[in-house]
């Protein structure tokens, strides 16, 4: 089945808004309930190396990340700013790439470029609903600015 | 230029500012401690399975090969041509009969030594070296090279002692447990810190900071320092082992002394529980073990995470840590799966770990413009620098500073070492 151009773009414009406005139970309830979230730098994936930066094989691991990132984590304080690209579509009409940038702003409001790299999301579809059933970003930046808390 | 008299207090429990800021101190550390008698650790045994194969590294800014020969040696020297100081190797791996520099393709063999130069007689009898011109001469800088249990380490300096006299007993017999088995290398990841590499060096050897700053330990109840641990360093002082045994406390104790010491503590548990798991793999209990070997490398044992760490010095106001994921070679694909979860724990977005790029930023930061002024390391007392059987202590930051100021020649009559 083939998810239509447009619904994926709104999920991926969805995607980015609600990690830049820090709505991160409203950005968990976009992944399927069995779903996988990676974040694995270009260093490693070209090399065929599985260690990740971040390695969410399950929802509640992904739940657990966000949890934590409210409980008991310290970061740099920032906003992140989303810049998503136009989606690939592959052919089995449900894996998108996307190329993508986060912009990050501290809290005197200068801003730098925290990362760039590539999506691919394999979409699930629920009518015309689209949730994400696996996220694979694949970081450009093989070193991480500073430490990497809130989602990409 | 600085000197010992820099040092307000002789069991450097004092370290003024400036160390971590001043320019000219940056470029001596660079020949004094990387350049020095020290050996630095460049990477694995396993990284260069094959003869030709190499990998890129550095010790301090310097940039450096190891490769491995048609004799299967392990070779090391400094990738810089001897020609005209360009980079040779470009690239971060692969496998290669010889390495040559693009500027004007001298050739070196995998041994470093310079095989030949093109138009080395020039054209038609014009141009060209002259006949005196000695190759031998102009190899690549090369390094001694040493190798514990596959973790390679090399040396510039003429004077370092041999690696194991280096290291120590305690130091070696850790990194002989952590490579107790072939490893495999899971992934590289790497963290880019606004600070000095020394307030990287400290962090690693300070155990107080741990459950503090590192709520997430606490919180979901991996680690605390009401468990059985403490430090252990070389005789030198100058590397540090930290250590924790699981399951050495109760619960009820924790909480009692987290709350005595007003510090916040939820305690929750996880929804996927294996992130925080310790499956025994030896003998003892020990499941924190963080060996900081002097000037830049650590290695690291969280739980079931296993991992080097490299501290790549880029300038005096950046660093970055380059961090290696291991596995051992026979871990069944469940125990790698295990693994790759707990590599969330470490790293630059580790749930236990990403605390400390910020933590090292503010203090590099805010210490800034006030380079007269000095940190407080006090934490298990002042005065004689020596192994600790409890956790709340930051002494082995006193162990580092003491071999620092040696090196550096700054060492104060009658400081403690």
């Amino acid at each position: 089945m083939k998810a239509e151009r447009g619904a994926i773009c709104d999920l991926l414009a969805e995607y980015g808004a609600l990690i830049d406005t820090a709505k991160f139970d409203e950005w968990l309830g976009l992944f399927a309930e069995e779903c996988r979230y990676q974040i694995v730098p270009r260093e490693n994936f070209d090399r065929g190396l599985p260690a990740a930066l971040v390695f969410c094989d399950s929802r509640a691991m992904l739940e657990d990340r966000i949890r934590a990132l409210r409980k008991a984590n310290k970061y740099n304080i920032h906003i992140d700013r989303h810049v998503i690209g136009l989606p690939r579509i592959l052919d089995d009409g449900h894996t998108v790439e996307v190329p993508f940038a986060v912009y990050q702003t501290d809290c005197e409001r200068e801003t730098r470029l925290f990362a760039t790299g590539l999506y691919r999301d394999r979409l699930e579809i629920l009518g015309r609903r689209l949730k994400i059933r696996d996220k694979l970003i694949l970081l450009d930046t093989f070193a991480v600015p500073t430490l990497l808390a809130t989602p990409l | 230029m600085v000197t010992s008299a820099i040092w307000p207090a002789l069991d450097y429990s004092r370290v003024p500012y400036l160390l971590y800021h001043d320019a000219e101190i940056y470029a001596c550390e660079q020949e004094r401690v990387f350049r020095g008698p020290v050996w630095s650790y460049l990477g694995l045994d396993c990284e260069i399975p094959q003869p030709g194969d190499f990998r890129a590294t550095y010790i301090g800014e310097t940039p450096v090969i190891f490769n491995r020969d048609k004799s299967g040696a392990i070779k090391a020297f400094v990738n810089r041509c001897a020609h005209r100081g360009a980079l040779v190797r470009r690239e971060l791996s692969g496998n290669a009969d010889e390495h040559i520099c693009i500027y004007h393709q001298w050739c070196y063999g995998l041994d470093g030594s310079l095989k030949s130069i093109p138009l080395r007689r020039g054209i038609r009898g014009k141009g060209g070296l002259d006949s005196s011109f000695e190759m031998r001469r102009h190899g690549l800088r090369p390094l001694r090279v040493g190798n514990i249990n596959g973790a390679v380490f090399g040396t510039v300096s003429e004077d370092a002692e041999p690696l194991e006299d280096y290291l120590g007993p305690p130091i070696l017999a850790q990194l002989r447990r952590l490579l107790d088995r072939p490893v495999r290398v899971l992934g590289y990841n790497r963290q880019r810190i606004r600070g000095n590499w020394k307030l990287y060096a400290e962090n690693t050897r300070d155990n107080y900071h741990a459950s503090l700053l590192h709520e997430f330990l606490v919180t979901f109840g991996l680690d605390r320092s009401t468990q059985t641990g403490g430090v252990k360093m070389d005789a030198r002082h100058r590397h540090n082992i930290t250590l924790a045994e699981a399951d050495s406390d109760t619960a009820e104790f924790a909480h009692a002394a987290y709350a005595g010491a007003g510090v916040r503590n939820d305690f929750l548990s996880l929804k996927e529980p294996s992130l925080v798991t310790f499956r025994p793999e030896r003998d003892d209990k020990l499941n924190l073990v963080v060996t900081s070997v002097f000037p830049s490398a650590v290695f690291v044992q969280i739980s079931n995470s296993l991992a080097v760490r490299q501290i790549r010095p880029r300038g005096v106001d950046e660093v970055e840590v380059f961090q290696t994921m291991l596995g051992y070679e026979d871990d069944p694909p469940e125990m790698t799966l295990h693994r790759l979860r707990q590599t969330n724990l470490v790293g630059p977005a580790g749930l236990v770990s990403m605390e400390d790029g910020e933590a090292i930023e503010i203090a590099h930061r805010a210490s800034a413009p006030d380079l007269d002024r000095t940190t407080v390391i006090e934490l298990g007392g002042g005065g004689v620098i020596s192994d600790r059987d409890y956790r709340v202590t930051d002494v082995p930051l006193r162990g580092f500073w003491s071999y620092y100021a040696e090196l550096l020649g700054i060492e104060p009559e009658g400081a403690v070492r």
